[in-house]
């Protein structure tokens, strides 16, 4: 063959490929690009306000840790064609289930309130009242379930996903200098010394690059899709692009603020954007509409993870695929959580900082049982087949599992005893 | 006897009583873990046990200094 027809047939099978790929695309993106929540965007908006770029390469280190751990819901899902939940109630009795079911619910409807904080604090900075945020986004995303396709609403999540790369863009109005990012960013140290502020700092990282919603949602999402076990490739593909987006929009948060904010006492990403929007309209505007997207985006798959849950655990009809007449449990759960949230965020005098806080301690009595369970399920050749874990995938996973409990145990204590570590 | 029915009128009784029903079913259709319960698998389930005991002490210790 010449060059023009070894081109020609290497241009084909690339553009089948990726056309396969944008079908197949969905869970992994989504649910990694929604990891930059509220609650995350918050986290690095602070890490970079504190420590400058310091703590970019620490960021890097959490690609293959989101990747390993979201990868195996992608080959649960597939192969055994059930979520989180019931795969747990399943494998491992009612006791287990419950209690994973249960603190689901309570630790997903905590962290939607977050995100309604953020939402509202974020389109505040625009005088819009939080009312008025809650209410018009609400009904947006109760249009993006009951149109009765699940295909619609991966699409529709992946476009509001795409806003969250916005962070990009913002990193270029500050004119971060190049050779500063890579000097002091990607050589690991630690700014400043390991002390225990750095060490709170490290750990809310991880804590929001690993949330128990989000093995939840992948499989279910995965399962709804109906991913095969033939898509499995392509699904981790997804979560592999997926998990280095999510990062790179980490960096490049941590890039503005640790630019335009390095020395500032900055408390929250909404305190950020209404400073930057002071002395530069364009790259606030930017941080807010990111910080509000963060929070829709969390929203919209921590919903869809407790319906998706109950649905599972009550044997109640469970897809977006189903239309409210076929599934009305599944759409009055996704409703109820959102109303109610909306609700605590309008009541005067709500313990916000404390849901915050309280969010951070449900969470860690939920990962390590629900990671515990991942990795057994996946060594578990009954129910896997070929697809259990290697014994690379199991030092890889058990290594990062057993990391992410302990420092997620840590930062949960440290946020119960805030002066455990000073 | 004490009824959800008693308690709360027959209609809210009749879908507390459905709810409990299904709660039931569900804990039959449980009951037993289908996972092979290997060695590995019942040493994992203690520590995780240990683990959630230990968070539960370390909350009500917190709720405790709060109310001091």
């Amino acid at each position: 063959m010449d060059f023009g027809s070894t081109f020609f047939y290497k241009y084909r099978r690339f553009v089948k490929a990726l056309k396969i790929y944008l079908i197949l695309a969905g869970p992994g993106l989504i649910v990694m690009l929604a990891d930059n929540d509220a609650g995350g965007i918050t986290t690095y908006t602070v890490t970079g306000a504190k420590f400058g770029y310091g703590l970019i390469w620490f960021l890097l280190i959490l690609l293959p840790v989101a990747y390993v751990v979201q990868e195996m819901t992608v080959r649960l899902g597939a192969v055994t064609k059930r979520g989180h939940a019931e795969a747990i109630f399943d494998a491992f009795g009612s006791f287990w289930g419950w209690f994973s079911f249960l603190d689901l619910a309570l630790v997903n409807w905590l962290t939607l309130v977050t995100e309604f904080i953020g939402m509202t604090a974020a389109l505040l900075i625009f005088h819009i009242p939080p009312l008025i945020t809650i209410i018009v986004v609400s009904i947006i995303m109760m249009i993006m379930v009951l149109q009765g396709r699940y295909w619609t609403w991966e699409k529709i999540a992946i476009l509001f996903a795409a806003v969250n790369l916005i962070y990009i863009p913002a990193a270029f109005l500050v004119h971060p200098s190049v050779g500063d990012v890579l000097a002091q960013g990607l050589v690991p140290h630690f700014p400043g010394g390991f002390n225990g502020e750095l060490f709170f700092f490290l750990m809310a990282n991880i804590g929001t690059t690993i949330a128990p919603w989000m093995i939840f949602f992948q499989q279910s999402a995965v399962v709804d899709k109906g991913m095969k076990e033939k898509d499995i490739p392509w699904g981790q593909m997804d979560t592999l692009i997926g998990s280095v987006f999510t990062v790179i929009v980490a960096i490049f948060c941590v890039v503005v603020t640790g630019t335009v904010l390095y020395g500032v006492p900055v408390e929250s990403a909404a305190q950020a954007a209404a400073m930057m929007i002071g002395t530069n309209p364009w790259l606030g505007t930017c941080i807010a509409i990111g910080l509000f997207d963060a929070g829709f985006l969390g929203a919209i798959c921590i919903s869809l993870a407790s319906s998706w849950a109950f649905g599972e655990v009550f044997g109640w009809a469970h897809s977006l695929n189903f239309k409210i007449r076929e599934a009305p449990w599944f759409y009055a759960c996704y409703l109820f959580a959102l109303i109610t949230a909306g609700i605590v965020i309008l009541l005067p005098n709500a313990p916000l900082v404390l849901i915050t806080l309280f969010v951070q301690v449900i969470a860690v009595t939920l990962l390590p049982a629900a990671l515990v369970f991942l990795i057994l399920l996946l060594n578990n050749e009954e129910i896997m087949g070929k697809y259990k874990n290697t014994i690379a995938q199991n030092i890889a996973g058990i290594v990062i599992v057993v990391s992410i409990i302990i420092l997620s145990t840590l930062y949960g204590i440290t946020t119960l005893f805030p002066n455990l570590l000073s | 006897m004490i009824t959800p029915e008693r308690l709360f009128g027959q209609r809210i009784g009749r879908v507390i009583h459905s709810w409990i029903d299904k709660i039931n079913e569900i804990n039959r259709k449980y009951a037993e873990p289908k996972i092979q319960m290997s060695g590995g698998v019942k040493f994992a389930l203690l520590i995780l046990r240990l683990y959630l005991i230990f968070l539960v002490l370390l909350l009500a210790y917190k709720f405790y200094t709060m109310l001091r």
